[in-house]
Order: structure tokens, then sequence, then C-alpha cells
């Protein structure tokens, strides 16, 4: 009962602002959380090995993370809306493919990365269509389409690869290229961050996102064009693994059959790591960009301390039970704590 | 809004000779009903009556076979439900669909945020408008908190205050004083008063008969997805209504049998679960029905969990027939007796997507055993046998339960318990959203069982029901006993006291 009492008007002014507070509080904390762990572990590194931090050590840094990142990005808008796409691996693989193809036949680096991207866009498409009008689970759907990407890929790949050596000079560089530390491809993966953070929280077709994942019903019931947005967040996931895939290309130069075979499970570590929601409604852009940030990270950090790298693994699964767990009393913590407010308003 | 002022109040929204089928079923008859600004108009009917599908059709989620909806007198064809929100009528579900992830503002104004340059979303007009319409609705909500937590009350609010963000012509309300407590009523009422004052249409759907002479002016009839009549209210019997309804004249409502009641057969001792509930004792003797009434949040139902053994006590003792229980384990609880009959059926009740048969062998499934195999055979016998005792209305054993009607839900539920031969059965909100014909069903079983012997603890926010029905009714208040009213002395008044923590005991 919430009717408010003529008389004591201060005394729920200051619960209410309070509790407030609290909630903003706990969920600005789990972005801050994982940017915590990460400095720390940096910092940890940097001082068992003075080397770890310096130039290059800090672009090969950020290097690594700018593809899960811009993958992850794309991956939680889906999660977002309470689904998943599985197939963003294999559509990394076939864009890059496509890109280094095209590139190796004299073709624009520019347009080289539209193709990936238009490439990338088809996937996703194909993948929100059937998601959004079959029904059927996504996890079952994109599984589907990750293997079927893969097996095109495999098909038409064969046993050729592409290597540095068939891509023009200019597109390698830029790919290993920077101003100082910063390389060019993480900030081209910051704009693209920085854009879906601000599109989410500013327009209404991105708070329908969160509205669609936080009660698919409702949303249904609010005049909201479910399967349109279901169709625009995928479309948008399979952009971002195309152009993944492109600077994926540009990085490594080298692609063959087998490339982003299982990176589909990092992405999805990376997006729970960072604190969106797998049940959807929940969750930022900047919070799945850290936890892409901290998965890559270790893989720097373990060698540079002497660990053996296989142990990246095994680190990687228990930071992901640790976020779950962390969420899951986090969400307790906040229950509690807004039923306590509805119980003083009482 | 803009309609012209001629003879007298043209309707604002009408339905003509409308008809829906869903596969065989036909929902909808040749249904017709006008709307008109400034009256309240009730929706009867049985559950099953085509009630929830005409809402729909008026709320552009189904789309009728035939018919016409006429809006402003002009035919109008709703293709979703954003359309018959843009002609300006709200739908409050009986259960309030909210994002429980998103803000209370962000609730209200979801798909038709304020906006700034380039179409982006201007967050603090949103937060003043919705800090606007707490205050237009007399309540204190923080627009900026998330739906998630929102008591049911609280949550209808939201949804109100969704309806006159747009400035809705047309509010339907559909079972929203179902879960509410007398008081939480109260207030929407007011609210319900104002906006008709105001000149909205409200439709209000309700299976507690005395709201619907409270607030309505006239009542439309459905039986069995047809129009049966559309009449005012006033000199109309609840008997009348009735009969409109069923078809038939209703046997009384509380067939409440005089018991003497027996020896002690449910003991709770000083029962107590940190910040739910505190220091709670009583006693429930075979034969008697005690009602346990309460506002929502009052910690009814968190004790009837903690006795059953679903959460845990951190103080306090549970006897059945003389036997303590166990802390936290209701497998001792049933194997004591002890059957708890849920508050929401659909989620804590029942398997949706499971047999009527399944559903009640549930409760059997280690004593319906042979050589360490189900026995399917004597499952469906006892199921079957338990079904037709309650009369449950089914086409075949076998269906899942979903394709019941909500009355018909909760008797499987209740036939899922019974069959376990409780001592001691704890209802929760045994009518709760069930049509007044399988309501008296439930009554008279309840009212047999305890005449059986049975000690049954009946909660339920439904006054009527408590007092028609309850022995001695103990009522709880922000976690604790207040009160314990013998029948004789239990009413309205007292029963609401006792509740709202103003008794003078």
């Amino acid at each position: 009962m919430t009717v408010t009492a003529p008389t004591p008007a201060p005394a729920t002014e200051v619960s209410k602002s309070s509790g407030t507070r609290l909630v903003d509080r706990v969920f600005k904390m789990r972005e801050l959380a994982i940017l915590v762990v990460f400095l720390v572990m940096i910092a940890i590194t940097q001082a068992g090995n003075s080397q770890f931090l310096s130039e290059q050590g800090i672009k090969d840094l950020l290097l690594n993370a700018t593809i899960l990142v811009l993958v992850a990005t794309g991956q939680s808008l889906v999660v977002i809306t309470r689904n998943v796409d599985l197939s963003v691996g294999s559509t990394l693989g076939i864009t890059a493919y496509a890109a280094g193809t095209y590139l190796n036949g004299g073709g624009n680096p520019v347009v080289a990365i539209a193709l990936a991207v238009l490439l990338g866009i088809g996937v996703g498409l194909l993948n929100g269509l059937l998601v959004s009008l079959g029904q059927v689970p996504a996890l079952v759907v994109t599984l589907g389409t990750m293997y079927i990407i893969r097996g095109v890929d495999s098909i038409w790949v064969g046993s050729s690869q592409i290597t540095a050596a068939d891509l023009p000079g200019g597109f390698v560089d830029f790919g290993s290229g920077g101003i100082s530390a910063v390389p060019y491809l993480a900030l081209i993966a910051l704009a693209v961050l920085i854009a879906t953070a601000y599109y989410l929280k500013h327009f209404g077709s991105g708070r329908e996102l969160y509205a669609l994942g936080s009660n698919p019903e409702a949303a249904r019931l609010a005049g909201i064009p479910v399967r349109k947005r279901t169709l625009v967040a995928y479309t948008f996931c399979g952009a971002l693994a195309g152009l993944a895939g492109a600077m994926y290309l540009a990085r490594f130069g080298n692609v063959d059959s087998g490339t982003g075979t299982g990176y589909e499970l990092t992405v999805v570590s990376a997006v729970v790591v960072g604190g969106v929601v797998f049940t959807g409604g929940s969750g930022s852009v900047y919070g799945a960009a850290l936890g892409a940030l901290l998965l890559t990270s270790i893989n720097g950090v373990l060698p540079a301390l002497g660990v053996s790298s296989v142990w990246v693994l095994a680190i990687n699964g228990i930071l992901l039970l640790l976020a779950i767990a962390v969420d899951r009393v986090v969400a307790l913590r906040v229950a509690s704590a807004l039923k306590k407010r509805n119980a003083r308003h009482a | 809004m803009t309609h012209p002022s001629d003879t007298g109040p043209a309707p604002v929204l009408a339905l003509k000779d409308i008809s829906k089928s869903f596969g065989a079923v036909r929902a909808l008859r040749g249904v017709s009903l006008e709307l008109f600004p400034g009256e309240v108009h009730a929706l009867a009917g049985e559950n099953g009556a085509g009630k929830s599908t005409l809402i729909k059709t008026l709320a552009g989620v189904h789309r009728p076979d035939s018919g016409q909806v006429l809006l402003d007198g002009e035919p109008v064809v709703f293709h979703g439900p954003g359309d018959a929100r843009d002609a300006g009528i709200a739908v409050i579900y009986q259960e309030p669909t909210l994002f429980p992830d998103l803000s209370i503002a962000e609730n209200i104004f979801m798909g038709r945020q304020p906006r700034r340059a380039l179409g982006r979303i201007d967050h603090k007009a949103t937060h003043t408008a919705t800090a606007a319409l707490m205050q237009r609705l007399g309540v204190d909500l923080d627009p900026d908190r998330p739906a998630r937590g929102l008591s049911i009350a609280d949550q209808q609010i939201v949804e109100i205050a969704k309806a006159l963000s747009f400035d809705a012509r047309v509010l339907i309300m559909d079972e929203p004083t179902a879960a509410l407590t007398g008081s939480e009523v109260a207030r929407l009422f007011g609210v319900v008063r104002t906006l008709r004052e105001q000149g909205a249409a409200v439709l209000f759907i309700s299976h507690r008969l005395e709201e619907i002479f409270e607030i309505c002016r006239r009542v439309t009839t459905l039986r069995d997805g047809a129009w049966i009549a559309s009449e005012p209210v006033e000199g109309m019997t609840e008997d009348d209504l009735v009969r409109r309804m069923v078809g038939r004249d209703l046997d009384e409502l509380y067939p409440k049998q005089d018991v003497e009641p027996g020896e002690v057969a449910l003991s709770v001792r000083r029962l107590t679960r940190e910040g739910v509930f505190t220091d709670v004792s009583f006693e429930v003797r075979c034969g008697e029905i005690v009602g346990l009434a309460g506002l929502v949040g009052a910690g009814r139902t968190e004790v009837a969990r903690a006795v059953f053994g679903i959460d845990r006590w951190d103080a306090g003792e549970v006897e059945v027939q003389g036997h303590r229980l166990t802390n936290g384990a209701p497998s001792t609880a049933m194997a004591a007796g002890l059957a708890l009959v849920p508050e929401d059926r659909r989620a804590q009740g029942l398997v949706m997507d499971m047999s009527i048969e399944r559903n009640i062998g549930l409760t059997g499934l280690r004593t319906t055993v042979k050589a360490g195999l189900m026995d399917r055979g004597a499952e469906r016998s006892r199921s079957l046998d338990w079904a037709v005792k309650l009369q449950v209305k089914y086409a075949r054993i076998a269906d899942t339960v979903n394709t019941l009607s909500g009355g018909n839900q909760q008797k499987v539920v209740l036939a899922k318990w019974l069959a376990t031969g409780p001592k001691v059965l704890i209802v929760d909100e045994p009518t709760r959203g069930i049509d007044v014909g399988t309501k008296a069903e439930v009554h008279r079983l309840l009212s047999q069982l305890a005449a059986d012997g049975v000690a049954v603890l009946m909660i339920s926010s439904d006054l009527p029901e408590v007092l028609g029905m309850a022995d001695r009714v103990l009522v709880m208040h922000e976690g604790r006993l207040t009160a314990e009213i013998p029948r004789s002395e239990a009413t309205e008044e007292t029963v609401m006291a006792a509740a709202t923590g103003r008794a003078a005991a």
C-alpha cells in the first residue's frame, strides 16, 4: 500500500532516494567490479613483469580484446532480448575469408570491409527471421545456422587459406598500426561500442530491446513490434560479427576454414561475465566490453606471469561461474531491498 | 474527445455482433456491447464465458471473425495492441504485464517516451511526467525504481498510470481486484471514480459481485460465448445477476456446515522467520475451518509456506496431530498429513503442460508404485476417481491442464492434494479468479472436508468468503497475528480493523 499519508512527507522522501541510490549503485557496481578485477590483475602482472605494460604490451592487450569486444557488443543486443546467437564464430570465419578472397583478387580494402559487414548482415537477417518467425528457441536455431555456415565455409575454403602475403600491405599495416599504443582497430571498436551504448540508452527502439527481453508478453501487449526488434538485434549482431571478420583478417592476415571455431562460446562468456543477464532485459554493452577485455587479457597475463597458458580455459570458466554467482547474490539483495522499501511505504 | 455533443452521449466504443472462434471452440457468438463516456460498465460471466476473448478483441490482440468494432460510431480494425492504444483504449490485465527490469517511468512510457531532438528519449521529461502521474493518483512510488518487487496493487497503479499517460478514453480492467485487499480495492475504486468523472468509459470485470453493484452502472452478461443481457445494475439483486451468468439458480455461495471441532490437528507455536513474520501461534482443530485474513504482504502465505516446510523458520515449532515437523522439509509435512494448495496455481500448483491425470498423480508418486516402477493403471484410476469426485470438467483425463478453465484447474490442484488423504489442508486463496459457480463448489467441498474431520486453514483476501466459511478468523498485520475472532463476532469491520493494525485489542 502506498497511499501517501498527508502528514509524514520527509520520512518517505529519505527512504525513497536512498532506495533508488542503492539500486543504481548495485547496477553501476556490476561494471565497476569487473573494471576493478581487471585493473588489479593488470597491476599484479605489471608488478611481476615490468615489461608487461610497455607500449607494445598495451597495444597487444588492446588488439587482442578488440575483436572480442566488437562481437560481444553485438551479442549483448541479442542476449538483452532474451535470445542468443551461436553463429557468430562461423560468421566471423566466413566473412573474414570472403573479405580476404576479395582483397586477394585486387579489391579495395574499404569495399572488402563493407562486403564482410554485408555478409554478416545477411547471416543476421537469416537468424533473426528464423528466430522471430519460427517460435523456436534461439539456442537451437542459431546452433543450426552455426553448423550450416561452418559447413558452407568448409566447402568453399577447402584446404586453401588466405595469408598476409595475399593481402595488400596497407590493409595489414592498418590492422597492426595505431596512434602510439592505441591500435586503429581498437578505436573503431570503441566508436561502435559508444554508439551502441548511446543508442540503447537514448532511443526508443533501444529501450524496447530491454523491454522485450524483460517480459516478452508484456512487450507484445505494449504494442512493441517484437519480431522487428528481434530481427534488428540479430542483424546488428551479424553486422558486427562481419566487421569483426574483416578486422580479424587485418589483424592476423591468416584465415582458413577453421577460423572462428568455438569463438561463439568465448563471446557468450564475455557477455555474461560482463553482467548482461542471460535471461534478458538487463545489462549493458560497456559491461560486455569489459568482460571481453578481462577474458582476453588473461591470455596475456598468464604467460607474462610465467603461468602455463593451459590454465586459461579453466580460469575463464571460473570467472564465468563467479560472475553468475555474484549476479545471483546481487539480485537477491536487490529484491529484498526493494521488498523492504515496499514495507516502509506500507 | 471530440465526438459531436448532440442528443445525449454516443458510445465511445462499441462491439456489434462479434464472433470469434479458436479452432472448434466458439469463444464469442454474436456479442454486442456499448461503452459510454463517464460510465463504468460491468462485464459478467463465468470463467470460459468469453470475457477474456472479448477484452482481447477490444485490445486489438484478437481480430474478430465477424462483426464490427466501432470507435465513435466509425468501424475500425485493430491490427495489434498498438492500434487499440493509439485509439485511446487501455487494458489493465488480471496479471499486470510490467517489465521487471525497467523503471516505473519506463514501464509507463515504453514505446511513447517524450523525445528530444533526433528522436532521442527525454529521460528527464519521462521522470517528471511519471512523478506528476503518481501525484495525480495520490500514490508515492519512485519513478526510477524498477518494477521488480512491486506489490500487485502497486503494479496495477502503474498500469493505470500508463493508461492516464496517453489520456485513455476507454479503460478496460480485467479482474483488477482479484489479488487486492479491502483497502487496496478502496483505493483502486477511488481512482476509477475519478477517471469516470473525467469522462472515461470503464469496462470492469470482477468475480466479486458486490463490487459490480458498488461501482458499475450497467452490466453486460455473457454465458458460453453468447450475449445474455445488457441492463442497468440498479434494481438488480446478486441473485438476478448470478442467474443470468449461470443460467440457473445458484445454491448458497457459502454452504458452511456446522461441525463440532475435534482434537487439535495443527498446532503452530511462536513461529518466527526473521523479517517476514514474528511469534505466530495458533491451532486448528479437526473439523474446523480457520480463516487467515490480512492485507497482501502481511505474511500469511509466508506462514503457510514455513508450516509446510518450503521455507525454513528461525524459531518456534509446528505439530501435526502431536508429531513435530522437521524445519524445512515438505516431505515430512506431507507424511504427517499436511497438504498445501498454493496461491498461484499456474506457477506453483500445476505443471501446465502435463495431463490432468499426471498432475493429480504427482502427489502419489511414492504410493502408486509397483516393483519400483510407476503403476500407470493405479495412477489413472486414482486420478479419475478424484477428478470425478470434484466434478472437474474436461474432455479427456489425458488432456493437458492448460486446456482447462481457471476454476477447473483449481479443482485439479485440490484433487491432487486431497488424493493424499490429508489431516490438515492449507488452502491459499482457494477461489481467486474463479467464477461464482465453481467458487460455490469449492466452498461446498471445503465444508464437506471439514465435516469429515479434516482441519482446514484457509488463507483468503476475499472477506465475504472468510466471513462465510470460517469458524474462526485469524488476522495478520505486518508479520504478526493481531486478532483471533470467533465466527459470531467476525464482521468486515472487525477483521479489517485488525488487518490494518487499528484493532483496539
